[in-house]
This record gives C-alpha cells, structure tokens and sequence, in this order.
C-alpha cells in the first residue's frame, strides 16, 4: 500500500456520511433508470425482476436514510445494506446487503475516510458476497464485475492515483466485468439451471454492480469539480 | 421448553402447506411451534427478511429455533440475517436439509422434545433418504 501523497491529484474529495448519501441518491437514481435493461437482461436466464427488486431496494433505502441520515460513512453503508437485505425480495437483496454491511463495518465509526480504507472495504465487502453466495470469478455472477473493480481500484491508488482517477479505473473494470459475462456459462443461482442455454446473455447482477460502481465514480467526480 | 421451527419458502402457499404437514405429521402431543415465512409483503414470489424476524421471534421459546428454506434468496437471506448478532433470537441456526422432509423430520423431533442439535441431526439426515 503507497501512502506517498499525490499532489497532482489535489486533496481530493473528502469522503464522509455526505459522500456516501450522495453515492446512494446517484445510485437510486440510475437502478431506477435502468430497472427495465436490467428486467430485460435477468428475462432469458433469471425470473424477470432483477431491475424491480433492486429498484424496490434502493428507493427504499434512499428513502430511510434521508429521513434519518446516519452520521459517519460507515453507518450510511450499514444502514443501506440492512434495507436492501429487508426489502429487495430476491437473491441480490442478502448480496448487496452484505456487501454493504461488511464494507460499512469495515470503515469504522470515523467521521472521513481515506481512498485507502475506502478501498479495503470494499473489498471487504466483496469477499463477504463470495462468501455468503459460494460464487467465484468465472460463475457469471456480480463477483465477475466487482472483483475486478477492487482490483482496479487498489491498483490505482497503489500507482498514486487521486480517488476520481482511481474509482473511474473500477469503474470501466466492473463495466468490462459485466460485458466478459456474456459468454460464460452460469453456475450459480437460478440461471445454472440452464446450463450452456445460459451463455450468450450477460449477468444482470454483474450490470447491476457496474451501474453501481459507475454511481460511486460519479459522485467522486462531481464531488471534485463542483 | 421446545425447539422451534421456521420454514422460508419464495412462496407463502409452499411454506404455510408445509408448515401445516410438518404439524399434522407431528402426532396428538402438541408440536412444537411452527412458523411460516413465505413469499414477498405483496404476496409475490421471493423473500421477505422482515417476516422470517417475525417467524423467529414467533416460535422462539429459548431452546433454540431451526430455520429451513428453499432456494437461492430464501437460504441468502436466512443467512446475511444470521451474520449479524442482533437480527435473529440467539440459538438460530439454519438447517442444511431437503426443505419438505426436513421440516417434518425438525418438526416431529421437536414436537418430541429433542434439543436443537438432535432436530438438526435429524432435518438433516433426510438428504440420505434416497428415493430412486
């Protein structure tokens, strides 16, 4: 882990509840944009409602957190993931709810957090999703876009990257993660029933993660220039 | 003092028929306390966490409850609840067992005042039943 400073970069943007309240409103906004792609992608290979389970979920942590904002960051991420876990329905509510909780309780009770313990969270988080659903890299599942979006992100922040710069690099990693799903063959969840009928389609839980991830690069960034 | 038992299905039909089974197959002396978690809040197919709290709470006497659920969502919901202390009565445990045999194999077992580790032995011991 580098802990060199990177000036070019500037200060960056600060990371704290703030941060994270806006990720999730950016977050809701585009699951709920994207519900129907994301409806259409689970159609063929899942049963249909990836895009209303997480829309479901989002807009209902979105809710619950405005009207009662935690105060640190690791409480935001906590809190979002115990209302995905009650209230998505289906399989991605206990994975994104677990991503989350694990990440959140990773970060502490600070008020700011580093890049650097922004990122080992998140990776905290996606190993607690391995854990929980048995899925490794290669099983066309969320993991295929979220494992290579840490190690994007790690990556860039070892190199002195700023977090703009850094979450943009996990962002097109989780993007090209969800896209390299398409011709794998599913062996988890509902779709490995399938079989080989499964190859072809790309993971909706995987396009979900890049969505998300995508949100997270767009709040650092308007975070930076605003 | 009874072990009680949860059953989680995506659907609320599946999940009160078996819990109804379980029961009946359970004989005269008053089984043990079942509860049914079955289905979305909407009464779609899926999972509902906040009901599978309720059934918990609903049947816990504290000697433990025995948790059996279907698929995919249903078992990852069971368990992100587990991961954290405080969500689930303590002494819940998730059973590893064929979700119809298993819950009338939990349920006679507690119905019979075995303990929580004699119900899961049992739920679980009926993926060696073979039927072919």
């Amino acid at each position: 882990m580098s802990e060199e400073p990177s000036p070019e970069n500037g200060p960056g943007p600060v990371i704290d509840a703030a941060f994270f309240r806006r990720w999730l409103t950016a977050a809701a906004e585009v699951i709920d944009r994207e519900a129907t792609r994301l409806t259409e992608l689970d159609s063929p290979i899942g049963d249909a409602d990836h895009g209303s389970n997480l829309r479901r979920g989002f807009t209902a942590a979105r809710t619950a957190i405005e009207k009662e904002p935690p105060l640190t960051p690791g409480d935001v991420l906590v809190q979002t993931g115990r209302q995905l876990i009650s209230t998505v329905g289906g399989a991605s509510g206990p994975l994104y709810g677990t991503l989350l909780r694990k990440a959140g309780k990773a970060l502490g009770d600070g008020d700011r957090v580093t890049p650097e313990e922004l990122c080992e969270a998140l990776r905290a988080g996606v190993d607690g999703v391995s854990q929980l659903g048995g899925a490794v890299q290669g099983d066309k599942t969320m993991i295929d876009a979220l494992v290579p979006a840490v190690e994007a992100l790690s990556f860039a922040l070892d190199k002195g990257a700023g977090l703009i710069e850094a979450l943009a690099a996990a962002r097109i990693a989780a993007e090209e993660g969800a896209l390299a799903t398409v011709p794998l063959q599913a062996r988890k969840g509902r779709a490995s029933y399938l079989g080989e009928r499964s190859i072809g389609h790309q993971d909706p839980g995987a396009t979900s993660s890049a969505l998300l991830l995508g949100a997270l690069a767009r709040t650092a960034a308007q975070e930076g220039t605003g | 003092m009874t072990v009680g038992v949860v059953l989680v299905s995506h659907s609320a039909a599946v999940a009160e028929s078996v819990a109804q089974l379980a029961a009946g197959l359970a004989g005269g002396g008053g089984p043990a306390p079942v509860a049914a978690a079955g289905g979305t809040p909407d009464g779609g197919f899926g999972t509902d966490a906040e009901a599978i709290v309720r059934a918990a709470l609903a049947v816990d006497r504290g000697e433990g409850v025995a948790v059996l659920a279907d698929l995919g969502s249903a078992v990852l919901t069971v368990k992100a609840l587990l991961a954290d202390d405080d969500e689930l009565p303590p002494g819940t445990r998730l059973l590893d067992a064929p979700f119809v045999e298993g819950a009338v194999a939990a349920v006679v077992t507690a119905s019979a005042g075995a303990d929580l580790a004699a119900v899961a032995a049992a739920a679980e011991d009926a993926y060696t039943y073979r039927k072919a």
